[in-house]
């Protein structure tokens, strides 16, 4: 009775023991199980990739794939070396047209001129640009390079792919560059920089883990990207020859898992699983330098 | 120079201030007036932020500005070292004489207007290097060419920040704490040895010990530099300030425009003021 009584009272101190039954507790219960069920689920894709590239394509990775020619239909043994050189011969093209570019652009649209009209178009374009379907800017630089120059070539490719890496190297640039505090930058031209110096010398060295790790994440994304290449660089059996059609991983692949023979099968699961750990360890990389960030 | 203000005691400091506050004269000698900041109309975008403010800031002397939140302080101490020119829509009118030059003239590069006439910010803004390299950021830009470690080591020791990171010089300016943070700013303000420092509310992160250090810090500067400096402190301005500047928010035309209401020796300005708005601001701050 005068417990009662005195659960009434407003000034009664506030009951803090957990009450599990609530409704209030159960929602959050519920909530935090699902979300914590989804983020298993979100793991599966990748890690059943991987083990299963691991299986298939595991026991085929021998020195030879790394340095050794795709073998002709019937033979057995052969690799994908020149694969490996063309992807990686195509993605530092592609880098080196794309890093300056991005950065450069990243530069003008978060310091010099944010709020004018080049910036706001430029940075809606590029938004746009990094959804674009891989296939068009296959297809475009079909049009403008291979076209032009009457041949499938690594250049095209790389093309083709700096295309598809500038607006992720622009966008997570410029979102670098504007992280840098404003404290910082008024401290750079209150001590008598020039805007140049204040860039060089403040600005960018703060700015540089957040870019790198976007030029790793786009350099992934271009190393796998096998549409844009079927229409620019095609496939070779031979060696790098830059103005010539040009072997690749993802095109190897693609190429190879819809033959009917087992050794150019194999050879793909292998190819797959060198793709998948090449991006994987990109990732690790950009990780890595992203949280070496002192700001 | 060499002995560190952290030495001197608050009170025999606070004394040599009232000395020097005493001798301050009321209508300064325009010989002595190192900056003469005659701002007519500074505007942001359409809005104008302060009119009709003449604050001369005399060379070896502390001028403080003081006055309500948002009277346009920074504004103009901003605009004394062209750092507003950053501010899309910034415009001054009116002119700010450094050593009889209109540093607002056409042919003045506002870089080097900034070189000579130093800044300290109200928050602690360290670059992201190393504590030596912070202080010498500076004169490398100035491309100095001389005994590097002899000037730091002055920078830092002037700053009385010298003992506490002498070995830790490589460490990052940003693992420091705030205060000393901004004693480093400090440091790396006066290692260009500017002609004048200004400081927009340099305490206002701080401590009191490390406001004390500072404001020993700034008696001991004016020695060599000229400094103006913003504080919302009345009884900081009456420790450090020479002359005291108090500004008002005028909202009798509609807008809400800052202006100096009135100027003078700090003592006398505290003491009796000749207007009845600084009377009521003091008032309203003391009682
Ligand atoms: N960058 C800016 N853009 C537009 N208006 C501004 C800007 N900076 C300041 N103002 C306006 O100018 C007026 C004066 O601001 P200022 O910062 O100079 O005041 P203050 O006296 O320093 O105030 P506080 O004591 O709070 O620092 C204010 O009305 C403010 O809103
Ligand atoms: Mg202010």
């Amino acid at each position: 009775m005068s417990e009662q009584a005195s659960q009434k009272n407003e000034f009664h101190l506030p009951n803090l023991e957990r009450q599990p039954f609530e409704p209030r507790a159960l929602q959050s219960i519920i909530l935090s199980t699902l979300t914590f069920c989804m983020a298993i689920i979100a793991c599966i894709p990748l890690f059943s990739v991987l083990i299963m590239l691991l299986y298939r394509g595991g026991k085929r990775i021998t020195f030879e794939v790394f340095y050794a020619l795709p073998s002709t239909a019937f033979d057995v043994g052969g690799g994908f070396g020149n694969a490996i050189v063309g992807t990686l011969f195509m993605v530092g093209i592609a880098s080196l047209i794309s890093v300056p570019f991005g950065i450069l652009a990243a530069i003008y649209l978060a310091e010099l001129a944010p709020e004018s009209k080049i910036a706001t178009v430029a940075s809606f374009c590029a938004k746009v640009l990094s959804g674009l379907p891989s296939i068009l800017a296959g297809v475009f630089a079909y049009a403008a390079v291979v076209l032009l120059m009457g041949s499938y070539s690594a250049w095209a490719g790389g093309i083709a792919l700096a295309i598809l890496m500038v607006p992720t190297v622009m966008l997570t640039a410029e979102e670098a560059i504007k992280m840098v505090p404003q404290p910082m930058k008024e401290a750079a031209a209150g001590m008598g920089c020039t805007p140049a110096q204040a860039m060089l010398k403040i600005i960018l060295p703060v700015a540089v883990p957040g870019i790198i790790t976007g030029v790793v994440l786009a350099v992934a994304r271009a190393a796998g990207e096998t549409a844009p290449l079927l229409f620019t660089a095609l496939f070779s059996d031979y060696w790098l020859r830059p103005n010539e059609p040009t072997a690749s991983l993802a095109v190897l692949i693609y190429n190879y898992s819809g033959m009917p023979f087992p050794n150019q099968i194999e050879l793909a699961w292998a190819a797959s699983l060198v793709l998948v750990l090449l991006v994987f360890i990109l990732n690790l990389i950009s990780r890595a330098i992203g949280r070496r960030k002192t700001v | 120079m060499e002995a560190t203000a952290t030495e001197t005691t608050a009170e025999t400091s606070i004394e040599a201030v009232a000395q020097a506050t005493a001798t301050g004269t009321a209508d300064l000698d325009p010989e002595a007036i190192t900056l003469d900041c005659q701002a007519e109309k500074i505007f942001y975008g359409d809005f104008l932020a302060v009119r009709d403010s003449h604050v001369p800031i005399a060379r070896n002397q502390i001028t403080g500005f003081i006055g309500p939140s948002g009277c346009g302080k920074s504004t103009v101490l901003k605009s004394i070292n062209r750092m507003n020119d950053l501010i899309p829509g910034f415009r001054f009118m009116g002119k700010v004489y450094f050593h009889g030059m209109d540093i607002y003239d056409k042919k003045v590069d506002p870089v080097a207007v900034r070189r000579n006439i130093g800044m300290v910010f109200q928050q602690p803004n360290p670059f992201s290097m190393s504590i030596y390299e912070n202080v010498a950021f500076g004169l490398r830009l100035n491309r100095f060419k001389g005994n590097m470690d002899e000037k730091v080591e002055k920078a830092l020791r002037g700053a009385a920040l010298w003992d506490e990171v002498k070995d830790k010089l490589k460490n990052n300016g940003l693992s420091l704490s705030g205060g000393q943070q901004q004693r480093l700013c400090i440091a790396r303000a006066i290692a260009t040895e500017p002609r004048v420092l200004l400081m927009d509310e340099p305490c206002s992160a701080l401590d009191p010990i490390a406001t004390r250090q500072i404001e020993e810090l700034m008696v001991q500067l004016k020695e060599r530099f000229t400094v103006a400096i913003v504080t919302h402190n009345m009884q900081q301005a009456m420790r450090v300030a020479d002359q005291t500047a108090f500004f008002a928010v005028d909202i009798s035309r509609g807008g809400r425009t800052g202006y100096l209401v009135e100027m003078g020796a700090t003592k006398e300005l505290f003491a009796n003021p000749q207007e009845q708005l600084t009377k009521d601001y003091l008032h309203g701050e003391f009682s």
